[in-house]
């Protein structure tokens, strides 16, 4: 009782990491994060964009989903979450139906954890709806190499046989690593690799903006 | 805040903080028991050693099926057809399912401190399944859980352990993992078998001889087996027990009305716990089950996942990982 950390007990530091950064082993993006300079370049969305974006996209998913009645969103933890919330409520006021929403958490399914070091932190699963024959529509912020959605799939597949699977994402940033793509894309951004597409949800982060940050070595 | 772990060796020497951060990690993996395919490839290309010197149903069946379910491979060793048998010596026999290049190894053995002689000597990740009457770190990890969810916290109980004290490495574990947390804890059994040096375990921990003041106000009752071999006239008769010791319905009513009533198996009905008890509603020794394979999978996971540590320098890992 009481007695000091042994000497075996590693301490891993802070875990806020920079979307589209996901895919990537927390502990090697410390450490990257510490070895390099971030330098933001250009916001590409405001509070307000953001705001209509959503919009546009809970508009859409209605529109091509040809009724509601087995429609359901699934957020990927973390800023997948508040995004399909908003995009439920905003159903709500204009089509007045209850979209369920669920949470998926991808750790378990990630394809590099046998290459990093600490395992990353798991978390619950909240999808409290049976997903066989649903009409799912999987919500994240930023679509990258596609990994995140591979792994997301795969745990909804653990879950039973959905009906059909799209993708609604804010932001598309290219470089695809595996064949996906999404059915509704809030902004297409042209990026180089070294850059970063940093996604603040006020839920999560206090404040409300897309901005494109740069590594400098 | 992660904090990473080499081995499971004991709840002794971990903070509140560790044990907290294994707890939480296991709701995950208790929802996992639900669903309908049960099959993770998390641990994909990973294999357990199970290394049972002493014999276990229970606790070998829950460590193989948290290694499956997360995708891990088996190796089995059990005590009947152990090499052990044949007048190897420990060390030449982990040595040997070490040359087979397992990813963590969990060992039960009759002798307390096995497992950190291996941990010191090997180098993978060891997980104690129980180590003569030392600790029983898993045990006391699920009980906790268990104790946490029906009651919503672990902080400021009071836990009665009604039983063999001197010789259980589950209450032993159980002392050390509760005691951090604040609980207060009563022994309660026959005076053999609570002696006074076990007051030196926690400061919050008290001796009381007769059970229907041990259970008194209590939140939590844990009864733990009687081995029968151990009950033998003069000392002590079988019915001398049930007479004195069994856990009733009766004697139930004494503890607060809402006492969780834990038994870490196999339970002898009729001998240290009256049938009423153990499948009534304070009965958790179903949920004990459940929580034990959640507790071990997020074990596995944290111990057994993951590169080697001497993989993970900088310079070695691959420009491709994200």
């Amino acid at each position: 009782m009481g007695s000091p950390a042994r000497p075996r007990v590693q301490v891993i530091g802070p875990s806020r990491i920079p979307t589209g950064f996901r895919s990537a082993a927390p502990t090697l993006c410390v450490r990257m994060m510490r070895q390099m300079r971030v330098v933001e370049k250009r916001q590409l969305l405001s509070a307000d964009e953001i705001g209509r974006t959503l919009q546009r996209l809970a508009h859409e998913i209605v529109e091509k989903s040809g009724g509601t009645k087995d429609l359901a969103l699934i957020g990927v933890r973390r800023r997948g979450v508040p995004l399909s919330e908003r995009l439920a409520k905003t159903i709500r006021t204009s089509s007045g139906v209850d979209i369920p929403v669920g949470t998926i958490d991808i750790t378990l399914y990630r394809d590099d954890l046998s290459t990093v070091g600490p395992q990353p932190v798991v978390h619950s699963n909240e999808i409290n709806f049976p997903v066989d024959d649903r009409d799912l529509v999987i919500v994240d912020d930023v679509l990258y190499t596609g990994r995140t959605i591979r792994a997301a799939m795969n745990g909804l597949f653990d879950l039973g046989r959905p009906k059909r699977i799209r993708l609604c994402v804010l932001i598309d940033r290219g470089h695809r690593e595996m064949p996906i793509e999404a059915s509704f894309v809030g902004s297409h951004v042209q990026t180089s690799d070294t850059e970063i597409v940093e996604v603040h949800l006020k839920e999560v982060d206090g404040d409300e903006r897309v901005v494109l940050v740069d590594r400098v070595p | 805040m992660l904090q990473r772990l080499e081995h499971l060796l004991g709840i002794e020497d971990l903070t509140r903080e560790q044990i907290s951060f294994i707890l939480d990690q296991a709701k995950p993996f208790q929802e996992f028991q639900r669903h309908p395919l049960k099959k993770l490839a998390t641990l994909r290309g990973k294999t357990v050693a199970l290394a049972f010197f002493e014999s276990s149903t229970r606790t070998r069946i829950s460590f193989a099926t948290a290694a499956a379910r997360l995708g891990a491979d088996t190796m089995n060793l059990q005590a009947e057809s152990s090499s052990l048998k044949k007048g190897e010596s420990l060390l030449d026999t982990v040595r040997t399912l070490e040359a087979m290049r397992p990813d963590g190894i969990v060992i039960r053995h009759s002798s307390s401190g096995a497992p950190e002689f291996i941990a010191q000597r090997l180098g993978i990740p060891i997980v104690n399944a129980g180590d003569g009457t030392h600790e029983h770190p898993t045990q006391a990890l699920l009980d906790a859980l268990t104790i946490r969810d029906r009651k919503g916290k672990l902080e400021g109980w009071n836990l009665t352990i009604v039983g063999d004290i001197l010789h259980s490495r589950v209450a032993r574990s159980n002392i050390h993992l509760l005691s951090k947390f604040g609980v207060r804890i009563t022994l309660c059994g026959p005076a053999m078998w609570v002696p006074r040096e076990l007051e030196s375990l926690a400061s919050n921990l008290r001796r009381v001889p007769r059970i229907e003041e041990a259970l008194d106000g209590a939140d939590a009752i844990i009864a733990l087996r009687v081995q029968t071999e151990r009950l033998h006239e003069p000392a002590l008769a079988a019915e001398e027990y049930i007479l004195r010791y069994q856990l009733t319905p009766r004697r139930l009513k004494l503890a607060r009305p809402d006492a969780l009533v834990l038994h870490p198996g196999p339970m002898i009905r009729g001998l240290e716990i009256d049938d009423a008890v153990a499948d009534g509603p304070q009965s958790c020794v179903l949920e004990q089950v459940t929580n034990g394979l959640a507790i071990r999978m997020a074990l596995l996971y944290h111990l057994v996942g993951g590169a080697p540590v001497e993989n993970t320098a900088a310079d070695k890992v691959p420009d491709k990982v994200q």
